[in-house]
Order: structure tokens, then C-alpha cells, then sequence
């Protein structure tokens, strides 16, 4: 078992994948010759050569048609966004193409294609470049959405994304490709749809996806020093959501808080808060607790950024209102 | 003229006929709201997609384009039973009901779309190419879009791609000369398509998209520079009889603009090509003409007599695979 960073991750996966399948490219601005803007890419140019690791020039809604486009016609592409804020750009060809020509085409076609890149907030960046926009594609059916939150699940995920027959958004974190993990050295993949009971706790289900997992994870070790007992799940999927491992946590612990560092309003979280009061009514002892970022844009200032963005402290807060602990 | 000439041009006038006189049908059934919707007609432009589709190798190549596809449907080989079924909403459709008139698919004849988003097929069928020329199939693709969807950021953004990437793509700017009620010389900054070309590095011709023989010459250049991965811009200049959509009161035109170009119907045009070649057949003719009024009738008695599809089905064709709530994992990789 090696312990390697969630880009070095990301990275074999891509390998790996381009190694077993020549039918696999990767596309997107820098990928090749600079290796990458967050050094993902690193090494594919040489071992691959150009007519695989393509650079492109700055057009995400023309290169990321041109993948839809060679997916439908049996290229299995990788669209590397520099970041998910510049594929608002891309958001029709994502939106109204790759989601929808399996649909239209009454099946007549498959879209196998990953688009993936950092998303979610970063630092010193203002509000173009620092925002979470999961729910963007997670609100979109014929889209599969996952977001890794460590290298084993950013290996794993990856994988299975560019094995899989629709099309896959990986949201990544620029703020963790950094981050170091265990991944098994030999070849494994992550389901997609498949969430992960992360660490295991009778009081409370904290319920996360991407970064955010690590705070609810440091949320639980300040509630442990308190004698409270929390579970964490990682969603890992949005899209499809693996709602039974969600509901039997919260039927186990009879309380929960949802974890999403975007805006509140129309997020994954929320949606995620409302199935588990719906489907778990029964079992709740209190309200679902909800902790996303402000409704506000990103601001530059840093105490102002971080008083933004969910934190181990806001989840405590949350935890302790659910359990009747206020202080 | 030579016999094989004349063996062509029949062809050509067969194909144009039979998506005139598909049209004129589904116009009638839109009228009897059997079709929903919007609903585009391709009356007037028909050289375009005869001209072009009838020069490509169907084995090999591909063609997509915009929402007024019945027409590059019907010449890329699709059967007008599917299509009118598919109009119809019926499960018999080319897309099982889901896609309507704007999105006709049948991919085992290269036809990839029927796309409802202004220009947005550009890019996908840029992508398209680079698949053919990634797998070294030997095929092109043709792209067809309108005078609106030209100034459209997916069109310039693709033609850069197709350059840089020698990719064999051809794009065809049909020009009707109506973006919807907008006169094309009113949101242009040029009045020939074909110059934008230069400006990505690639070869642009104008045609007269009303002269089936000369939008063909003019796909055979296309094509062979295409294989070679030299894309090209086409411009097509034509004109639509029709509105926009059957919604559209036509208020932005006249009358006699419609009946001045109807003076040069690609139909008209090419009849007239055969009878100064000698080889005009009034029975040919007419029985071209019943024959493809049969196929039009057949086609709505096929989609009168189809079953709708079932409720349950709006939960298929969304993923590969049975649907999430279906029981099945989610999970559809390969291997």
C-alpha cells in the first residue's frame, strides 16, 4: 500500500486507463506540454504522444463539444476543465448534449465521456475562481456526478468513470491535490453510486462529499473529546445518490447534519437533507441539521474566505443543535 | 448528356421530390395537430441536403445538423416510417417518441442528429471527425447549420479545432436568409459566408444551394480536401418557403420574396437541366411523384396505426443499462 497525493491519484488512474484502452485520450487546456495547470497530467504527453494528450486552445465550450462529439462516434475521451468555474462555459455542450443525446436518441447512442477538473472553494481567489458548483451538474439526469474526497477514492473513481458508458463529472479539489492517502498498489475501482460510512458512530450522521468530508471527519474527533459518537458518510456519488447507505446510517443514529460548501439554496446538501427528513422521518430525533457555505459570493480577505466556507467548528455547532447541547 | 448523367439527375430529382413531398405532409398533419410541437419545414432547401448527402460515402461518413433535419434525414437514408412516427410521438419513432422533429438519430446510417441548440451540433460534429480520423476510419463528417447559428461563439470555436487538428470536417452553412424573422444582412458583419473561412486558415466556397448539380460539385471538392484533413466552409445560399416553424405568421417577409424564389426552386431547376439535356420522361416524372406520395401516405398511415409508448418508458434512455430505480447497480462500466 503506497501513500501518494490525491493529483499523484488522479494521475495513475488516467495512466492506467490509457495504458488498457487506446480508445481513451485526454483533452483540455495544458494537459500536455506544460503537464498540466495542477500538474495532473504529468508524464502523459511522453508516455502517450500528442494524438492522446491533446492541448487545446482556450474554448471550453468548443472542446468540450468536440469531446461529446468524438464519444458518440467511439473515442472514450478525458475533458480536463482547468477549473469547473470555466466550464460554465461548456455548461450547454455538458447540459443539452452529453446528457441528452442518449435520451433523444432513444438510446441510439452512448456518451462515454469523463469531464473533470478542480472545483469548489480555493484560497486568495475572489468569487470567479473559488466557488462550489456541484449542483450544476448534479441537478442534471443522464449525467453521473462523484467527488472523490481522498486519493483512494480519487483512484478509484476516476476509473471507473472513464470505464463507464455515460457520461461522468469528477469533481476534484484544488485544495487537496495535495492531500496524501493510502491507495492499494494493485488495480481497483470505486462503484459510481456508492457512498462510504467513512468513519462508523452511533449519536450522529454527518453526511459530506468532497472536501468538506475532511471537516466533518475533524468535526468528529473534537465531538468524541465531548463523549459524542459521530458517523461520517461520504457520498462520494451525488449522481446516482446511494441513498440506502445514507438512510440506514441516519435510521442507526437518529440525527443528522449535511455537509455541502456551496450556496444552501438548490444545493446537493439540501436536496440530500430532504430525502433523509422525508425517507427518515420516523426515525429523527431532531431536525437535519444543514452546514454550506454563506449565500454570498467569495470574498478575496481570508478570515473573510474561511468565515464563508463550512469548518469543523460549524459543524460542531450544528451537531450540538441536533442534539439538544446549545451552548 | 451522358446516359449515367441522366441516370443521376433522375436520382437527385427522385430525392428532392420525396422530402418535398414528406414535408408538405407532415405540414398537413401538424395542421390536424397529429404532430406537436415545433415543427420545421425544409421546403425550398432541399438541393442542399440531396446535393451534399448524395455525394457521401454512407458506409464511412457522417452527417449531423439543426432542428430543420427531416430533410437530411430522409436523403442520409433514414426511413420516413421512423420519422413520421417519430413526429407522431409513437414508440415506433426513430427515437422511441422522446425526440420529436428536432432530433431525428439513426446512427447505423451515419446520421448522429436532429440537435435543438443553435450551432451547438458544430462542435460535436468537429468531435465526430476527430473520432474518424483518431480510429482512422477514412470517413468525413458533414455538418449542416443556418445563417443564425454562423455567429454563434461554437461555430468559430470548432472551425479553429477542425484547422488546427486537420480533422475531416466539413461545415455547411445552409443560407436561408431568415434566422427565424431576422434578415441574415442584418446580423452579419459580411455578406459571404465563405470569407469567414480565411480567418481560421481553411478553404471557404459559396454555392448556390439552389442548384442541386452545383451544391454536389461543390461536396465532392468538400469532401476529397476533407479525407485529406482539410476542412472546409461551405456556404449554400438558399431560401425556405415555409416559416420558421408552423407558429411562425411570416409577418417579416412578402409574399412576392417567397414567389420570386420559388421561380428558382431547386426542383423546377433541375427539370429544367433535364429537359434541355433531351432526357425528360413526363411518366418518369409522375411516377417519381406518386411514388413518393405513397411513401409519404405510408409513412402516416405507419405512425396513425403505431402504438404511444408506454408510460414506464420515460426511465429508459437516460443511462446505459437498466435504470437506477430499477434495482440494478448504477454502476456500468466495462469489464
Amino acid at each position: 500500500m503506497a501513500v501518494i497525493s490525491y493529483r499523484e491519484a488522479l494521475n495513475r488512474a488516467m495512466d492506467e486507463e490509457m495504458a488498457r484502452d487506446p480508445m481513451v485520450v485526454l483533452m483540455g487546456e495544458e494537459v500536455a506540454q506544460y503537464d498540466g495547470a495542477y500538474k495532473v497530467s504529468r508524464g502523459l504527453l511522453g508516455k502517450y504522444g500528442p494524438e492522446r494528450v491533446l492541448d487545446t486552445p482556450i474554448t471550453e465550450l468548443g472542446f468540450t463539444g468536440l469531446g461529446v462529439g468524438a464519444a458518440i462516434a467511439g473515442v472514450r475521451p478525458v475533458v480536463e476543465w482547468m477549473t469547473h468555474n470555466f466550464a460554465l462555459l461548456a455548461l450547454d455542450q455538458v447540459v443539452n448534449e452529453a446528457a441528452k443525446l442518449r435520451h433523444m436518441s432513444g438510446g441510439g447512442l452512448s456518451v462515454p465521456i469523463v469531464f473533470r477538473g478542480p472545483n469548489g472553494p480555493a484560497e486568495y481567489l475572489s468569487s470567479q475562481h473559488s466557488q462550489g458548483l456541484a449542483s450544476y451538474w448534479a441537478h442534471v439526469p443522464g449525467l453521473k456526478v462523484v467527488a472523490p474526497a481522498n486519493p483512494a477514492d480519487a483512484y478509484g473513481l476516476l476509473k471507473s468513470a472513464i470505464r463507464d458508458d455515460d457520461p461522468v463529472v469528477v469533481l476534484e479539489s484544488e485544495m487537496m491535490y495535495g492531500d496524501k492517502g493510502e491507495v492499494p498498489d494493485g488495480e481497483y475501482l470505486v462503484q459510481i453510486g456508492k457512498a462510504s460510512v467513512v468513519r462508523s458512530g452511533s449519536g450522529i450522521s454527518l453526511v459530506a462529499f468532497g472536501r468538506p468530508v475532511k471537516y466533518a471527519l475533524e468535526a468528529a474527533a473534537l465531538l468524541e473529546k465531548r463523549g459524542i459518537d459521530a458517523e461520517v458518510v461520504d457520498l462520494r456519488s451525488l449522481r446516482p445518490l446511494d441513498e440506502e447507505t445514507v438512510m440506514a446510517s441516519v435510521r442507526k443514529t437518529g440525527r443528522a447534519v449535511v455537509v455541502d460548501e456551496s450556496w444552501p439554496a438548490a444545493s446537493v446538501g439540501a436536496y440530500v437533507a430532504h430525502r433523509i427528513a422525508t425517507v427518515c422521518f420516523d426515525a429523527l430525533d431532531a431536525p437535519v441539521g444543514f452546514v454550506s457555505s454563506e449565500d454570498v459570493p467569495m470574498p478575496y480577505n481570508h478570515a473573510l474566505e474561511l468565515a464563508v466556507q463550512p469548518s469543523a467548528d460549524k459543524i460542531v455547532a450544528a451537531v450540538l443543535r441536533a442534539l439538544y447541547l446549545e451552548e | 448528356m451522358k446516359k449515367t448523367d441522366a441516370k443521376l439527375y433522375w436520382e437527385l430529382r427522385n430525392d428532392m421530390v420525396r422530402i418535398r413531398r414528406f414535408e408538405e405532409k407532415a405540414g398537413q398533419m401538424y395542421g390536424l395537430r397529429k404532430i406537436g410541437g415545433f415543427c420545421h419545414l425544409y421546403n425550398g432547401q432541399e438541393a442542399v441536403a440531396v446535393g451534399f448527402i448524395g455525394a457521401m460515402d454512407h458506409e464511412r461518413d457522417k452527417v449531423l445538423t439543426g432542428y430543420r433535419d427531416h430533410g437530411h434525414a430522409l436523403a442520409a437514408g433514414m426511413s420516413p416510417d421512423a420519422i413520421m412516427a417519430e413526429l407522431f410521438g409513437k414508440v415506433t419513432g426513430s427515437s422511441r417518441g422522446k425526440g420529436g422533429s428536432m432530433h431525428l438519430f439513426d446512427p447505423g446510417k451515419g446520421f448522429l442528429g436532429g440537435n435543438g441548440i443553435v450551432g451547438a451540433q458544430i462542435p460535436v460534429a468537429v468531435g465526430v471527425a476527430f473520432a474518424q480520423k483518431y480510429r482512422k476510419t477514412g470517413g468525413a463528417t458533414a455538418v449542416f447549420f443556418g445563417d443564425g447559428a454562423i455567429h454563434q461563439g461554437a461555430f468559430h470555436e470548432a472551425l479553429n479545432l477542425a484547422k488546427i487538428w486537420d480533422l475531416p470536417a466539413v461545415l455547411v452553412c445552409e443560407n436561408n436568409q431568415w434566422g427565424m424573422g431576422t434578415n441574415w444582412k442584418r446580423v452579419s458583419a459580411v455578406e459571404d459566408f465563405s470569407l469567414m473561412a480565411s480567418a481560421y486558415g481553411v478553404r471557404g466556397e459559396r454555392v448556390d444551394g439552389m442548384d442541386v448539380l452545383a451544391v454536389r460539385d461543390a461536396a465532392v471538392r468538400a469532401l476529397k480536401d476533407a479525407r485529406a484533413g482539410r476542412p472546409v466552409l461551405i456556404e449554400a445560399r438558399t431560401y425556405r418557403y415555409k416559416g420558421h416553424s408552423m407558429s411562425d405568421p411570416q409577418k417579416y417577409r412578402t409574399r412576392d420574396e417567397v414567389d420570386e424564389y420559388r421561380k428558382q426552386d431547386p426542383i423546377y431547376l433541375l427539370e429544367e437541366k433535364i429537359k434541355a439535356a433531351g432526357a425528360w420522361d413526363e411518366a418518369r416524372a409522375a411516377a417519381q411523384d406518386a411514388a413518393a406520395d405513397a411513401m409519404a401516405a405510408g409513412a402516416v398511415a405507419f405512425a396513425e396505426s403505431s402504438p404511444e409508448p408506454a408510460p414506464h418508458t420515460i426511465y429508459e434512455d437516460v443511462y446505459a443499462g437498466r435504470p437506477f430505480f430499477m434495482g440494478e447497480p448504477a454502476y456500468a462500466g466495462r469489464n
